[in-house]
């Protein structure tokens, strides 16, 4: 890795974060991309394709006191990536914090439940 | 209302006045702020406050005042710093979605060297992830034959920049009240008459007089002074002596803090901080045998050197903020000798946060924008107590082997009961709170491991503790 990157390099197929690991890190890509997968019994279903700037991990941190919070979909390289792992701690002190941080992590839920709900109408009534 | 100067009452002149009333003074559509000072904490606030405004569908107009052009190369362009940007700090702009680019970072830091009088020892990063990034502030050192990086504080005003700032490279020469509203005089330019002016010039300027002289008790914090400077090493040299590590020295040296050696591209940075540090303590430092393991042999400091004895602020200044003027980073308050950039952040945006959701009056800033300088300054007291038993350690031969040989031995091992190396690492990178750092060393673990390392090493004739590896070999390891 290049002396003047920060983060942690993935070769292409390599799994980030596997479904049902305890979640304690968000990870946000530095370089290169990456897919989130849902696997049930054998197979596999693509749910997005992340780019750089994104993140993902950060759902477990919000989970219920008393449930662990889990990875809920398994995230691989589609090529080779860098990513910067955010600690949970650090990300929810400064969470408490500043209030405003919460803002982009709460755009990006928003964005992925329009998302989804439009993937869902498409399902059950056709494109 | 004073974090400084020895003052830490805060008493009933701050108690909360509780008001759901809105402010008397807020930021309508087609506002004007004026930054003065385009360092970090500038296009920080800058950056964050056109952000926010646009959340909220209001225009607000920004000019960033500052003469430097921090692409070019020097002293001139450069805000004189070590140049490194915490761990914590680049997860959170992680999180705010600013990522700091490979043409940016001239080295990820992954570990550091701690050495002292007797003996060193590497500490690695928890995660094995490089987190830190080493920076070069302006373009890049005096005599640099060729800019390959780009420069950090460059980098941020771009940032604020796009987002709409706009910049006038000037001076300012006049700051004066105008019906009630701060008026700005740039050297050679109109004045102008803002709704809001942020003083975010730093601790090295003649420029805080101008705040001085608005009359509202604004007095600049209490500095020390520093020493930096960039030993032109090469890629090659720097990697084979230095590494990715930072190296961190704990001398007995009178008015010696600590020491660190910062590899970045083609340059080493050297910093002492401490008390008025000064040419005879800088020579002592050099010649220091654990000093010259880290420099290729026969290393000769150059005659023309870039180097500078900046300030640094130690104590929070009296009087941040009045009706429609705020200070915020070194000039405000400020991280004690680490992680100002990250303090600049943290002041910055709640400044900007509070002028554009609550405004920006005196009782706007002393509610939302004093409680986090407030956190700081508190934090900033825990943390003069841990570097004074630092400096009692140093002093002690036993304590420090103790030390060093607890955080070898965790090093050697599996699991994440690090508790020295976590406490070294948080302290000497700044990268969590002082109050984090001595929860840590207060832990019955903790103590209770340390006091038998201190058994252990008291009347021991063990010069060096196990673990104990040249820092040339343990680069020829990695």
């Amino acid at each position: 890795m290049n002396k003047g990157t920060l983060g942690k390099t993935f070769e292409s197929g390599e799994v980030i974060v596997r479904q049902g690991e305890e979640g304690q890190a968000m990870y946000v890509i530095q370089e290169g991309q990456v897919e989130v997968i849902n696997e049930r019994d054998t197979q596999e279903v693509r749910l997005a394709v992340l780019n750089q700037g994104d993140f993902f991990g950060e759902v477990p941190f919000f989970e219920r006191r008393g449930q662990a919070g889990t990875v809920r979909a398994t995230v691989r390289a589609l090529e080779p990536v860098r990513v910067l792992t955010v600690d949970k701690k650090t990300l929810l002190r400064r969470l408490h914090e500043d209030a405003s941080l919460s803002y982009r992590i709460l755009q990006t839920m928003a964005r992925r439940i329009q998302e989804m709900e439009a993937e869902v109408t498409r399902l059950i009534v056709g494109d | 209302m004073s974090l400084g100067r020895g003052s830490r009452t805060l008493g009933s002149e701050f108690a909360e006045q509780r008001s759901d009333a809105p402010s008397s003074l807020q930021l309508e559509d087609g506002a004007r702020v004026a930054v003065i000072g385009g360092g970090p904490a500038g296009s920080f606030f800058s950056y964050f406050l056109l952000d926010m405004a646009e959340r909220m569908g209001t225009e607000i107009g920004v000019d960033v005042y500052d003469p430097r052009i921090f692409s070019r190369p020097g002293p001139a362009s450069c805000n004189h710093c070590g140049g490194i940007i915490s761990e914590s700090l680049v997860q959170i702009l992680a999180t705010d979605g600013i990522n700091l680019p490979t043409k940016v970072v001239q080295r990820g830091i992954d570990a550091y060297v701690l050495h002292t009088d007797r003996a060193s020892t590497r500490i690695e990063t928890p995660l094995r992830e490089k987190r830190i990034a080493a920076v070069h502030r302006g373009g890049g050192p005096r005599g640099i034959k060729e800019v390959k990086w780009d420069s950090f504080d460059g980098f941020l005003q771009n940032l604020a920049v796009e987002k709409g700032a706009q910049l006038v490279q000037a001076r300012v020469e006049g700051i004066e009240w105008e019906e009630g509203r701060p008026q700005v005089a740039p050297k050679g330019g109109i004045a102008q008459v803002y709704d809001l002016v942020v003083g975010a010039v730093g601790v090295n300027t003649n420029s805080l007089k101008l705040f001085e002289g608005l009359g509202f008790g604004y007095q600049p914090p209490e500095t020390t002074k520093t020493y930096i400077c960039e030993f032109p090493l090469g890629q090659k040299m720097v990697q084979k002596y230095v590494g990715n590590a930072m190296h961190v020295f704990l001398f007995d040296l009178p008015r010696l803090e600590f020491a660190a050696l910062i590899p970045k591209g083609d340059y080493l940075t050297v910093c002492l901080m401490g008390e008025d540090i000064d040419k005879e303590l800088v020579d002592k430092f050099l010649d220091a045998p654990e000093v010259k393991k880290c420099l290729p042999p026969g290393w000769q400091t150059p005659e023309t050197l870039c180097h500078c004895a900046p300030r640094i602020n130690i104590s929070g200044a009296d009087q941040p903020f009045k009706d429609r003027v705020v200070m915020i980073g070194d000039c405000g308050v400020t991280k004690l000798y680490k992680d100002g950039i990250g303090a600049a952040y943290r002041t910055a945006k709640a400044a900007a946060t509070t002028a554009v959701f609550e405004g920006v009056s005196s009782e706007d800033f002393k509610r939302h924008y004093w409680p986090v300088c407030k956190a700081i300054g508190t934090d900033n007291v825990i943390g003069k107590g841990i570097f004074a038993v630092t400096r009692q350690i140093q002093k002690r031969g036993f304590a420090s082997r103790a030390v060093l040989h607890m955080a070898a031995d965790e090093q050697r091992q599996e699991g994440d009961q690090r508790r020295m190396s976590t406490v070294l690492w948080d302290t000497f990178t700044g990268s969590a709170p002082y109050r984090d750092v001595l929860r840590r060393m207060l832990h019955p673990a903790f103590a209770g491991c340390f006091l038998k390392n201190l058994i252990a090493s008291i009347g021991n004739s063990r010069k060096t503790p196990e673990g104990h590896i040249d820092p040339l070999e343990l680069l020829k390891q990695q």
